[in-house]
């Protein structure tokens, strides 16, 4: 039995582009209690859309950026401070990754 | 299954004081953590280090692993005795690292698959069950048309005996047209199964591009170096360049230097607006191989009164 054939297809989103997200919808995703995301929106880390809690609408990359700097903050026994300033350092570090790859660098 | 030494995966001597493990442990972390260090084999190196640092960073388990590993070295074919553990009793904690704390065999056979649980509490009767996150490597066509890509993930589960196993999952996955390199593919639903009448979790897949020959990749745009003959820089030219949609013409002006970047607009990846090709001339000397062609590279050198290094004084 051919199992490619086989195998169910499914319709996707681009989580990036299409997608928004709910406090609650972070929290579940990220498996963590409100407080700590609420947290990372103090920190500066995450930047949703709305006033409240209750409003906040974080566009599709905040679960990226919320897993690693709570994954920092847990392995490397970092603080939100420190977690945040590394996910800020980390992004610059890949766009400049990015931008040396499409002049032709290593990396 | 083979033994594992912990001190050496930490990079301590056996006779180590707990300040120089946790130093030790602390410093290889933050070079190996997944987020934060490019090496290829980081995700493993990182988890095998949560590991040994669970057991060395905690006084019962250390003894208890030291008591047993007195004659292994790593690698080792390794058994643990039936009766190994017995007046040790371990008081549990969180897992140390990695998601959700993924030991190996070596670590569950000794201190058991349980540890994992980390005290998390009574389980709820009904939850949704975890999320899935998985990379996904695809060529830069695959964005440009779309496509269809076989993914097989390898998922934990628990067998009739209560052993943890794993179980390979099939999945074909539409690749979105447009989809930019560090994107992430939510299947909804496509996750481990829920607890009870918990929905199932979501299944994520980070887009990654392999390098392509010819095209370098920049969010949408591509850059694309173009190589063209002095008399086509000179003079100027209509010139082939190959897209991701197929060859246009490309009308190079007169008197182009070598590093001109020219932009192909709407030609990168399809989106909203779409990214654009830049193209970097880059000049192509013939080579002087024939009598010939070193005859036309004199006859230049004596026509034209060409020096490229004017600017810097000599």
């Amino acid at each position: 039995m051919n199992t490619e054939n086989s195998a169910p297809q499914f319709a996707i989103c681009i989580l990036e582009e299409q997608t928004q997200l709910t406090l609650t919808d972070l929290c579940r995703a990220c498996a963590v209690h409100d407080e700590q995301i609420i947290a990372l929106v103090d920190a500066g880390v995450l930047e949703p859309q709305g006033r409240e809690p209750g409003h906040w609408r974080f566009g599709g990359a905040s679960l990226h950026r919320a897993r690693r700097a709570l994954r920092l903050q847990r392995d490397l026994e970092i603080d939100l401070t420190g977690a945040a300033l590394a996910v800020e350092l980390l992004d610059e570090i890949e766009s400049l990754r990015t931008r040396l790859r499409a002049v032709g660098g290593e990396y | 299954m083979e033994f594992k030494d912990y001190y050496k995966i930490i990079g301590v001597a056996r006779d180590a004081t707990q300040d120089e493990i946790k130093r030790a442990y602390r410093k290889l972390a933050r070079k190996y953590h997944p987020d934060v260090s490019k090496e290829a084999d980081a995700e493993a190196r990182f988890k095998e280090l949560g590991e040994a640092h669970e057991v060395l960073k905690d006084a019962e388990k250390r003894a208890a692993y030291d008591q047993l590993g007195a004659n292994y070295k790593g690698g080792q074919e390794f058994r643990p005795p039936p009766d190994w553990n017995a007046g040790f009793e371990f008081s549990g904690g969180g897992p140390g690292g990695g998601d959700g704390g993924d030991y190996s065999d070596f670590f569950a056979s000794l201190f058991g698959r349980d540890f994992r649980a980390g005290g998390a509490g009574h389980a709820p009767r009904h939850a949704k069950g975890e999320d899935h996150h998985a990379r996904v490597l695809i060529d830069l066509e695959d964005t440009y048309h779309g496509a269809t890509r076989t993914i097989t993930l390898r998922v934990p589960s628990v067998d009739a005996q209560g052993h943890v196993i794993t179980k390979e999952r099939v999945l074909n996955v539409t690749i979105p047209r447009g989809i930019r390199e560090g994107q992430h593919i939510r299947l909804s639903g496509q996750g481990n199964a829920g607890l009870g009448e918990g929905n199932a979790g979501d299944l994520y897949l980070q887009v990654e591009f392999r390098t392509h020959p010819i095209y370098r990749v920049d969010g949408r745009d591509l850059y694309l170096d173009l190589p063209v003959t002095p008399w086509e820089a000179a003079l100027g030219a209509t010139v082939k360049v190959p897209t991701l949609g197929g060859i246009v013409e490309l009308k190079i002006p007169e008197g182009s230097a070598s590093g001109r970047k020219m932009r192909l607009k709407g030609r990168g990846i399809p989106g909203d607006p779409p990214g654009d090709c830049y193209v970097i001339l880059t000049i192509a000397l013939p080579p002087a191989n024939t009598e010939a062609a070193k005859e036309l590279y004199r006859k230049m050198e004596k026509e034209l009164n060409f020096n490229p290094r004017t600017k810097l004084g000599v």
